[in-house]
Formats: structure tokens, C-alpha cells, sequence
């Protein structure tokens, strides 16, 4: 029977899947996760606005798509302003349908950053969710703003006189608290329950909603593809990438990390880093660099948690745990 | 009801007449009045849409991109600078077969900077694949505009309205302004065959690999050859609704055996009227090119049809190339029986003013040796003295 209502729709399907499969992704590919996953929480009554990008491009190419959500895919820098104008419709039509816009970091950090900070100026009802792979890696891994301090990539290579990208990844998430929205967040796909969490949370938001998922890029990061998960874990487990949520600009909580690794453990599973681990003196610094830059974050956000683990709480190991319990 | 109405004024009355839900834009000289009374519409109740103010016209473009997939009918206006950075957009609209209308109020584009009228900004994007009318005078602007979202609509292509900068935009001129019920009646409400729909989903904006690439492209090009028929569909129909006739493509105003003809677009058409009064003589057939793109051929060879010299006059050029409208005359005459000589000037770029005078000076210009394109009103005085350009302009 052809569903009638969205309610049909949702009894159609036990677990509504947005984002089918058989797409032409990459294997071990963060941001394929990352978009499934927000798009079985967000369930069906949703548009979407996508960036140009890896995720565009992977999903489609005419005649195939693997979307089952209504989709627009425009430009690589006008997402927020075109989510912006669909809500605008949307709102006007009296219709209660929410607007995704989907970006990687380039479309969010650097050409679409501009679209993204009017969009949330003027208070649109949309989640805005950057798929943060920390390069332009649909056009073969060049260095954006996102890119972390240090890591190579074919802009920024590594040699003699260098140790990669020169400067330090944009704080995104510090600017879009700026705009004083009514929630952002960072996420990774290691943490598929606290990621499902902040879709939610920022679907249930009326207002602008930011969301940053550290989406590993198998290909770009130089890691085999079955590591996506634990090149992403490390990140947050080493406290390169915290896991926060603000409100209104304000920080209104952390994913605790019990167990601090250090950042080499991260680092020595990709490519990217590799010229880091050189017997040079440089390599050593930057290094060293990179150390401080993740314990500033753990001061910052309060992230080392020293009691033990309560069992109805969520901590940056539970899901660990949760892993090896099945193996 | 006949009134006297700034253009810019008129242009925002007959935009919400049209009822469109969502209004996109960004200010810039000099289409600020137009926004600027949409603004005061929508803030008095007159007006009830969703009005947002971009932080570019790059956002402008692409929020009623947005509006118009998600289902509503959308509007924008801009100028020079403006249309340039929404260029990318404007493309992006025209290829993913997005029905929206845009007033472009014709201003030069910087370098040097100018906020004055020529029309280098809608003849950039000429090949931008929308639809583009010009307008010679306000009540002109009025009924295209009505008409362009009927076109855009039903071709599902957008539209891209032109009036001069200030000398249309921010003159006073006596108009029709029709009621709501006209426009309801001639206007169905907005229907988007591809809106976007929880319940029927769509993929629109895929990417399409060379396999289909052409075919798309192709569809686009025989899109606007047959949105013709709607333009003039549109004009005919607006006619019976309002009484107020219009040619639609090309309108030819002068003797029919008469063997010089000046073809011009925009506001400037008024003036040579005007001038052909004033000046008699040799009898001139007069030609507004209403509709450029899509590119009237026939329309424009039946119009050119026994003339010995055609002058296309424009407020553009093509640095190191010819005039454009120039160009695409000689091309669209060539191989007619005894195409006229085309004589191609351009006028009025910058905003300088274009007097009554030019109309003799241009039947003068003819008679004598002149090269392919030249400003009918460059002033060699004012070029450097050891410019060899200026010995070569020198009378």
C-alpha cells in the first residue's frame, strides 16, 4: 500500500533509513556514517539542503540517488542561505517540516561560512550540520581551516622545509557561539548514542541548530578503513576533538574522558601525521605542539574525569566497553 | 487606477500584487527603492510574505532558490555588483529549471566605479540561461513583471526583469497600476512541479556525468527557444485581462519601407521617440528589443526586413570585441536576403546622459567610415593628450 500520511510512512519501515545503501562512498567513510545516522533520527518529515562535497557527489550522480528524504543539492557555498529560503517557504506555508543543511568543513569553515553566519543571524529553523573530515577531500585532500595544525595534505605537504599545514584548525564552534544560537554541538561517529542525541536535540530546537561531527576520512586521513572508528575514538580520547554542547554560546556540558591517551596514539594511525614521528627536531616540537593544543582543551572544557564511571551516565569510554563486550 | 508613481514604487506594488511568500534581497544602488517598499508593505500589513534580508546577494539569489524548491513562489532584486556575485547562482537556478523572478535595475559594473545606469551588469550574465525582458518605460516594468512570473511559472525557467537604473527606477511617471483581482485572475496560484516533499521525495541538483550532460544542457537551450511562445502568450493575455497592448519580443515603431532602423533596448527607446519628433527627416523605423534572451530571431529579421542600414544602439560593450546586441544582430541577419548594413554604437555607458541630439548625430555617424563598435558619445577632449586613442577618435 502506498503510504498516505507520514505516519504510514514512519509504520512503513521499522527503522526509517534517509540515506539508502549501495552508494558509491568510500569504504570506512565518516561522513556516510555520520549522515545515515542523522538521518535515522531525524526520520522522514524533513528537507534537506546539501553542500557540494564528497556526500553530494557519492549519493547521486543522475539517474541514481540514495536519498528517500526530499533533497536539494545547489552550490558549494550558498547551504545556509538556501536552507534559510526553504524554511522561509516552509514557514510561510504553515507547514512543520525541518530543514537540514548538510556541508563538509570547506562548505562550512571556509566558502560557505559567510551563507552559515546570516543563516543563523537572522534565526532560521534550521540544523546545520558540518561533516568535519578536516580537508577538502572531494577534490583530493587539499588543506582547509578545519585541517588540524601540522597534518599533511596535498596543499600542505609535508618536507624538509615544512611539517604541513602551517596554521591551526579555525575554532568553528567558539565563532558560532558568537551567534548566540539556541544550541551547538560537536558529535563524532565513534559515539553513534551521544551523535543520535544531539540530532534530536537539535530538531527539537525552534531556531538555528549547529551541529560539528568528526567524520574520519579514510582516504584523506592515510588509515585503513576498518580504523574509521578508532582514529575518530582517539580523537576524542586524547582531547583533540572535545565533545561539548552550548547553549545560547554557553557551554552546558562535556563528554567526560576517564582514560586520557596521548595524542600520539591518535596521530600514529594516519598517514597525515606521519612525518611527525621523523628523528628531526621540528617533527619533535610540532608534536609536542599538538600535545599542548589537546591538554588546553581538556583545561578548557573540564574534560578529565577522575571518579569512576557511574553506570547511567555516558563517558568517551562507555561505548569502548560496549564494543568489546560484543567481541 | 492612473497614478504617478516613482518606478521603483510601482515595481514593488505590482511585485506584491503577485503574491509571492518569500522576497529575497540585498541592497544596492539603485535598487534599494524597490526592496525599501517592499519593506514598508510587508511591515503595514499590506503585504504578507517572508521578507529576509540577506548578508549578500549571493545568499539573496540562494534563499529564493530555497524558497522556490520548497514550494513558494519567490522573488529578488538586484544591480551590478550584486547580479555579478549572485552570477554563480543565477547559473546554478537556470540549470536546475527553478521558476523566480528578478528586477535587475540596470547599473554599470566597477571598474571604474559607477552607481549610474548602463545595462554591462544583465548583458554579463546574457548567457546565464534565464529569460530576459527590458523594459522601456514604468508601466512596462509593471506589466513584465506581473507577466514574468506567469512565464517563469510556466517554463519553469526564471525570469529576469531589466530597468534602467534611476532613469527608471527613481522617476516619477504616470502609470496603471492594476487591482489585485486582475492580477489573481491572470496569475494561477504557484505550483512547482518538483517542490520539495516529505511524502513524495525528490533528489533535485545531482550530479550528472557526461553520459547525460548534454541532453541536460540541450533541454535548457530548447526550454528558452520555446518559452517565445509563452512571452507572447503571456503579453496577449495580459492584454485582454487589462486592455493595455504589448509586443512582446520586438516593438517596431515607424514606417514599414522606411531603409534606416535603430534597434535599442531599455529606456533609451523613449528618447529616440522623442528625438524622432523633434528631428524629422528621413523616415526611421524605430526597434525596442523587449525580449533578448530568448534571442527573437525571426521576430527581429521580419523587423529588419527592408532596411538598408539598421544602427543597434546599447549600454554595453564587449572589451576587444564588438557591441553585444551588435553582434548577435549580425549574426541573426546574416544569412537573410540583403541584410541591411549594421552599424553598432554604444550610448548612455556609465549614466551618461543620452540627450535628444544623439538620434541626429547616429544618422549622421552612418554616413561616414566608422569602425565595428564605437561610443556614438565618447568626448576625445577628455582622453589623455598623448593618447593614441585619442588622435584615432578625433573627428
Amino acid at each position: 500500500m502506498t503510504p498516505q500520511t507520514l505516519h504510514d510512512l514512519r509504520m512503513a519501515q521499522p527503522r526509517f533509513q534517509g540515506l539508502e545503501a549501495g552508494h558509491r562512498a568510500c569504504q570506512g567513510c565518516g561522513q556516510a556514517l555520520a549522515a545515515r545516522l542523522t538521518l535515522e533520527e531525524s526520520g522522514p518529515d524533513v528537507v534537506v539542503a546539501n553542500a557540494t562535497g564528497c556526500l553530494e557527489v557519492f549519493t547521486t550522480a543522475w539517474p541514481d540517488s540514495a536519498w528517500r528524504v526530499p533533497w536539494l543539492h545547489s552550490l558549494f557555498a550558498n547551504t545556509g542561505a538556501v536552507a534559510a529560503g526553504m524554511e522561509a517557504a516552509l514557514k510561510m506555508q504553515g507547514r512543520d517540516i525541518k530543514v537540514l543543511a548538510f556541508a563538509g568543513d570547506g562548505g562550512t569553515f571556509d566558502i560557505g561560512f559567510q551563507a552559515l553566519s546570516g543563516m543563523l543571524e537572522r534565526g532560521h529553523n534550521v540544523l546545520f550540520i558540518c561533516y568535519d573530515n578536516e580537508a577538502y577531500m572531494n577534490t583530493g585532500v587539499q588543506r582547509s581551516s578545519s585541517t588540524p595544525h601540522a597534518a599533511a595534505t596535498t596543499t600542505s605537504p609535508a618536507g624538509v622545509a615544512r611539517m604541513g599545514k602551517r596554521h591551526l584548525k579555525k575554532d568553528i564552534l567558539s565563532i558560532i557561539a558568537a551567534h548566540h544560537i539556541p544550541y551547538a554541538a560537536t558529535a563524532s561517529v565513534a559515539y553513534p548514542a551521544d551523535l543520535r542525541k544531539k540530532v534530536r536535540r537539535g530538531i527539537e530546537v525552534e531556531g538555528p541548530s549547529f551541529l560539528q561531527i568528526h567524520s574520519p576520512c579514510p582516504l584523506g586521513w592515510g588509515h585503513g578503513s576498518e580504523l574509521s572508528i578508532e582514529v575518530a575514538r582517539l580523537a576524542v580520547q586524547s582531547g583533540m576533538f572535545p565533545l561539548i554542547e552550548l547553549e545560547q554560546g554557553a557551554l552546558v556540558g562535556a563528554m567526560p574522558i576517564r582514560q586520557i591517551r596521548p595524542v600520539a596514539d591518535y596521530l600514529k594511525l594516519q598517514g597525515r601525521f606521519k612525518h611527525l614521528f621523523a628523528d628531526d627536531a621540528l617533527a619533535r616540537e610540532e608534536l609536542a605542539h599538538l600535545q599542548a593544543l589537546a591538554d588546553q582543551n581538556i583545561e578548557d572544557y573540564a574534560l578529565k574525569a577522575e571518579t569512576a564511571d557511574p553506570l547511567d551516565t555516558e563517558g568517551v569510554d562507555t561505548v569502548r566497553r560496549g564494543g568489546l563486550r560484543s567481541t | 487606477m492612473r497614478q504617478a508613481l516613482e518606478g521603483s514604487q510601482a515595481i514593488a506594488r505590482a511585485v506584491a500584487l503577485c503574491r509571492p511568500q518569500v522576497v529575497a534581497a540585498y541592497p544596492i544602488t539603485p535598487q534599494t527603492h524597490i526592496v525599501e517598499h517592499i519593506a514598508k508593505l510587508v511591515a503595514d500589513d499590506k503585504f504578507h510574505c517572508e521578507l529576509v534580508s540577506v548578508e549578500s546577494e549571493f545568499s539573496a539569489a540562494s534563499v529564493v532558490l530555497g524558497a522556490a524548491c520548497a514550494g513558494s513562489r519567490a522573488y529578488t532584486a538586484s544591480a551590478s555588483q550584486g547580479i555579478l556575485l549572485m552570477s554563480e547562482v543565477l547559473f546554478n537556478i537556470s540549470g536546475l529549471r527553478v521558476p523566480l523572478v528578478l528586477t535587475c535595475a540596470n547599473r554599470a559594473v566597477s571598474a571604474p566605479l559607477s552607481i549610474w545606469n548602463d545595462q554591462q551588469d544583465s548583458m554579463a550574465v546574457r548567457d546565464a540561461g534565464w529569460i530576459q525582458i527590458y523594459c522601456a518605460d514604468n508601466q512596462e516594468a509593471v506589466d513584465a513583471t506581473i507577466q514574468a512570473f506567469r512565464i517563469a511559472e510556466r517554463c519553469e525557467l526564471p525570469v529576469m526583469v531589466c530597468v534602467d537604473g534611476f532613469t527608471l527606477t527613481h522617476t516619477l511617471e504616470p502609470l496603471e497600476l492594476p487591482d489585485q483581482e486582475l492580477v489573481d485572475g491572470f496569475l494561477p496560484p504557484y505550483h512547482f512541479s518538483r517542490a520539495l516533499d516529505p511524502l513524495a521525495p525528490l533528489s533535485i541538483g545531482t550530479l550528472v556525468a557526461p553520459e547525460y550532460f548534454t541532453e541536460a544542457r540541450h533541454l535548457h537551450h530548447a526550454a528558452l527557444l520555446a518559452a517565445e511562445k509563452e512571452i507572447v502568450a503571456a503579453a496577449r493575455d495580459w492584454a485582454a485581462a487589462c486592455g493595455r497592448e504589448q509586443a512582446p519580443l520586438v516593438r517596431v515603431d515607424g514606417p514599414a519601407d522606411a531603409k534606416i532602423g535603430i534597434l535599442t533596448l531599455g529606456s533609451v527607446f523613449g528618447t529616440l521617440l522623442d528625438a524622432r519628433d523633434q528631428f524629422p527627416g528621413l523616415p526611421v523605423k524605430l526597434m525596442h528589443l523587449r525580449c533578448f534572451r530568448p534571442f527573437p530571431v525571426e521576430a527581429l529579421r521580419a523587423a529588419c526586413a527592408g532596411l538598408h542600414d539598421l544602427i543597434v544602439l546599447e549600454r554595453a560593450i564587449a572589451p576587444g570585441a564588438d557591441g553585444i546586441v551588435g553582434a548577435e544582430m549580425r549574426s541573426a541577419l546574416a544569412d537573410t536576403d540583403s541584410p541591411p548594413r549594421i552599424h553598432n554604437f554604444a550610448a548612455g555607458l556609465g549614466g551618461r546622459d543620452v540627450p535628444l541630439a544623439i538620434y541626429p548625430r547616429l544618422l549622421e555617424a552612418i554616413k561616414k567610415p566608422h569602425p565595428r563598435m564605437s561610443a556614438i558619445d565618447l568626448r576625445p577632449e577628455l582622453l589623455p593628450a598623448d593618447s593614441p586613442v585619442r588622435q584615432e577618435a578625433a573627428p
